[in-house]
């Protein structure tokens, strides 16, 4: 038991070093001016930026329930598979992630391009061209794109681990297809869905170079306002420091209540038993 | 628990005890110099050659933006010997003590440097900067696509010109941005009125539904491609564009220096205050200086040169491109960016996301 303990002491450390101490750095530079000392104004400035917040939120939304309506079936008809089926369907997913994510983007960007490439085929078909580029329609394009396998993959492993006695029993139960959906597997494969969904959201909410490149840089996410008070013309890094914090309490916020709606399905499942 | 406590305190002690052991291997080592430049502005056959002749090794590492040089150096852990920011960048470092003085007794080449670049406004008794390269600001458009006879080139009123709706590219930082705006205006780069400021930045809300994106970089692509018909460019990237589309590109790309005026910079090199090594960092900077060097570093990176000595060594149509090195009358109706008080920095930061959230 006692060397059990002592080997966890090096990950404490880690932890201590890298995730505790610069946390406290957030927050004293976040509740401090430059002169050191302790003031809110920080906080009170940033109500200036509420329109970028709500830009963010809405634009992680709208992507995160995109992908959940494409990766939730698609996760679905992948664990339909034969075995050989899964394997290919996985490497297809996988593959493209290999790649790295600013290359993909910028690969949106050929593609979307007035003179790109979806543009070049339609005129070759005698189709009106397409003016995607620089437009939320892109940014969005490119979240769900970059995104999606976020979704997918933990679904995906929900449903595959499921016990599939529990559908035959339902089967013979005398449920139809639809409820054997609604009562059996949707509900089992919540805890997937779940962190789908925070895997999505926290890194949509957070992106800024995808509007960068496909939304012709025209709004402004809050990570180009965190990034703006360090490398813009101010460098305020105790504003930055408070953007950053109140980022973090608001997705903690939202992550425990995804999962307290994970547990409350858990709680209704046991029931359903 | 007192036990657990100590224990984690002992090796963080270790850990940091460690950290501070290689740091100080890396610092006391005198035959090295940092540099901190921006990407792609350096001829890269320079370094290996200042290396043979000095002894010296170079660590190299580069920077995107001017602000992104001075986040770094801000927030310390790093050790430059050289860095190469703008001049509005270089007032600010010296207001804020963050450059050494350079001793120019042993940077014997400066005597090649122009008359017209010594003393410069942001360094005005020249005891911390050394001129690397400069350049100026104008405007690209494609002659396919913007009217040879429109009344609006030569001035900055083509990126407000309605008829390029959604083909006007813009600069995608605030500086840049509202300057542009504010020549526009027939104002100075460098004002502080915040009414001035203010009408600046409406003018740019006013041209967004016109503008098809904010960038810098991607202004290459989006010119040579045909993506876009009008920009703001800096002059040496224009020559750079034309050159690579060879002689089409001269027939498609066209560029003019506004008559409103516009924006003359100066990127130089200067010691930060914390160096290890200033008397390799001032033996680096007389070696660009020297007028061989700077005209191969000139070539490479297609800027202007502040030494005349180097300027006659480059290839004819760089030496006398009045793109490049504009004449005299031109020259006059530049200006150079100054540092801005912090509450200016701030209202352009607050206006730009204002901008952007139009």
């Amino acid at each position: 038991m006692k060397t059990n303990k002592a080997a966890a002491y090096p990950y404490l450390l880690w932890l201590i070093l890298f995730t505790a101490i610069p946390m406290l750095i957030v927050f004293y530079y976040a509740f401090t001016n430059e002169a050191g000392q302790f003031t809110l104004v920080n906080f009170k400035d940033m109500a200036e930026y509420s329109v970028v917040f709500f830009n963010s939120f809405r634009l992680a939304v709208i992507s995160t329930v995109v992908c959940l309506i494409i990766g939730y079936p698609m996760a679905y008809a992948m664990s339909r598979l034969g075995k050989k089926g899964r394997t290919a369907a996985m490497i297809l997913i996988m593959v493209p992630m290999w790649m790295n994510f600013l290359l993909r983007t910028y690969a949106w960007l050929t593609i979307l391009e007035n003179n790109g490439l979806l543009n070049a085929f339609l005129s070759a078909v005698h189709l009106p061209e397409l003016h995607i580029i620089n437009t939320p329609v892109a940014v969005g394009i490119g979240m769900i794109y970059n995104y999606l396998p976020f979704m997918i993959l933990p679904v995906y492993n929900s449903l595959e681990r499921m016990d599939h006695s529990l559908i035959e029993a339902a089967r013979d139960m005398g449920c139809n297809s639809r409820q054997v959906f609604t009562k059996v597997i949707f509900p089992l494969s919540i805890p997937g869905t779940v962190s789908g969904i925070i895997m999505v959201f926290i890194p949509a909410v957070s992106t800024f170079v995808i509007s960068k490149i496909l939304g012709g840089g025209a709004s402004i996410l809050i990570g180009d306002l965190i990034e703006m008070q360090f490398l813009g013309g101010t460098y305020d890094a105790n504003m930055g420091a408070a953007i950053s914090l109140v980022m973090m309490v608001i997705i903690a916020l939202f992550t425990l209540i995804t999962n307290r709606i994970d547990r409350d399905s858990e709680e209704g499942s046991v029931l359903l038993s | 628990m007192i036990k657990k406590i100590l224990y984690s305190a002992a090796c963080a002690l270790l850990v940091i005890v460690m950290m501070v052991a290689a740091a100080g291997c890396g610092t006391s080592d005198k035959d090295v110099i940092n540099v901190f430049n921006w990407g792609e502005y350096i001829d890269p056959s320079l370094i290996p050659e200042f290396e043979k002749e000095t002894g010296i090794k170079v660590n190299y590492s580069t920077t995107p933006t001017c602000e992104e040089m001075y986040a770094k150096m801000r927030n310390g852990g790093v050790n430059y010997d050289i860095v190469v920011p703008s001049d509005y960048m270089i007032s600010r470092m010296i207001d804020e003590g963050m450059l050494a003085k350079i001793d120019f007794d042993k940077v014997p080449n400066f005597e090649y440097v122009d008359q017209s670049f010594r003393n410069p406004e942001y360094d005005p008794k020249n005891e911390y900067s050394v001129p690397y390269q400069w350049g100026t600001v104008g405007v690209v458009y494609n002659k396919e696509k913007v009217d040879e006879n429109e009344k609006d080139i030569g001035s900055w009123d083509l990126l407000w010109n309605k008829k390029y709706r959604k083909q006007i590219l813009m600069f995608d930082n605030s500086r840049d941005a509202i300057g542009i705006a504010l020549k526009k205006m027939g104002k100075s780069y460098n004002v502080s009125s915040e009414k001035d400021i203010r009408a600046a930045a409406q003018l740019l809300i006013d041209e967004k539904p016109l503008v098809q994106a904010y960038v810098q970089d991607q202004i290459f692509d989006k010119m040579e491609g045909g993506e876009a018909a009008i920009a703001p460019c800096y002059a040496g990237d224009y020559f750079l564009m034309a050159e690579e589309l060879g002689d089409e590109g001269s027939d498609m790309l066209g560029f003019y220096t506004p008559k409103e005026g516009s924006n003359l910079y100066v990127d130089a090199m200067c010691i930060p205050k914390d160096t290890q090594n200033k008397e390799g960092a001032e033996k680096f900077i007389n070696f660009i200086c020297d007028p061989k060097n700077m005209a191969a570093n000139t070539e490479y990176i297609y800027y202007s040169t502040a030494e005349s000595a180097a300027r006659e060594m480059l290839p004819d149509e760089m030496r006398n491109s009045d793109v490049l090195y504009p004449s005299d009358e031109i020259k006059d109706s530049f200006e150079t960016y100054v540092n801005l008080p912090v509450n200016c920095r701030r209202l352009y930061d607050k206006l730009w996301i204002k901008i952007m959230s139009a």
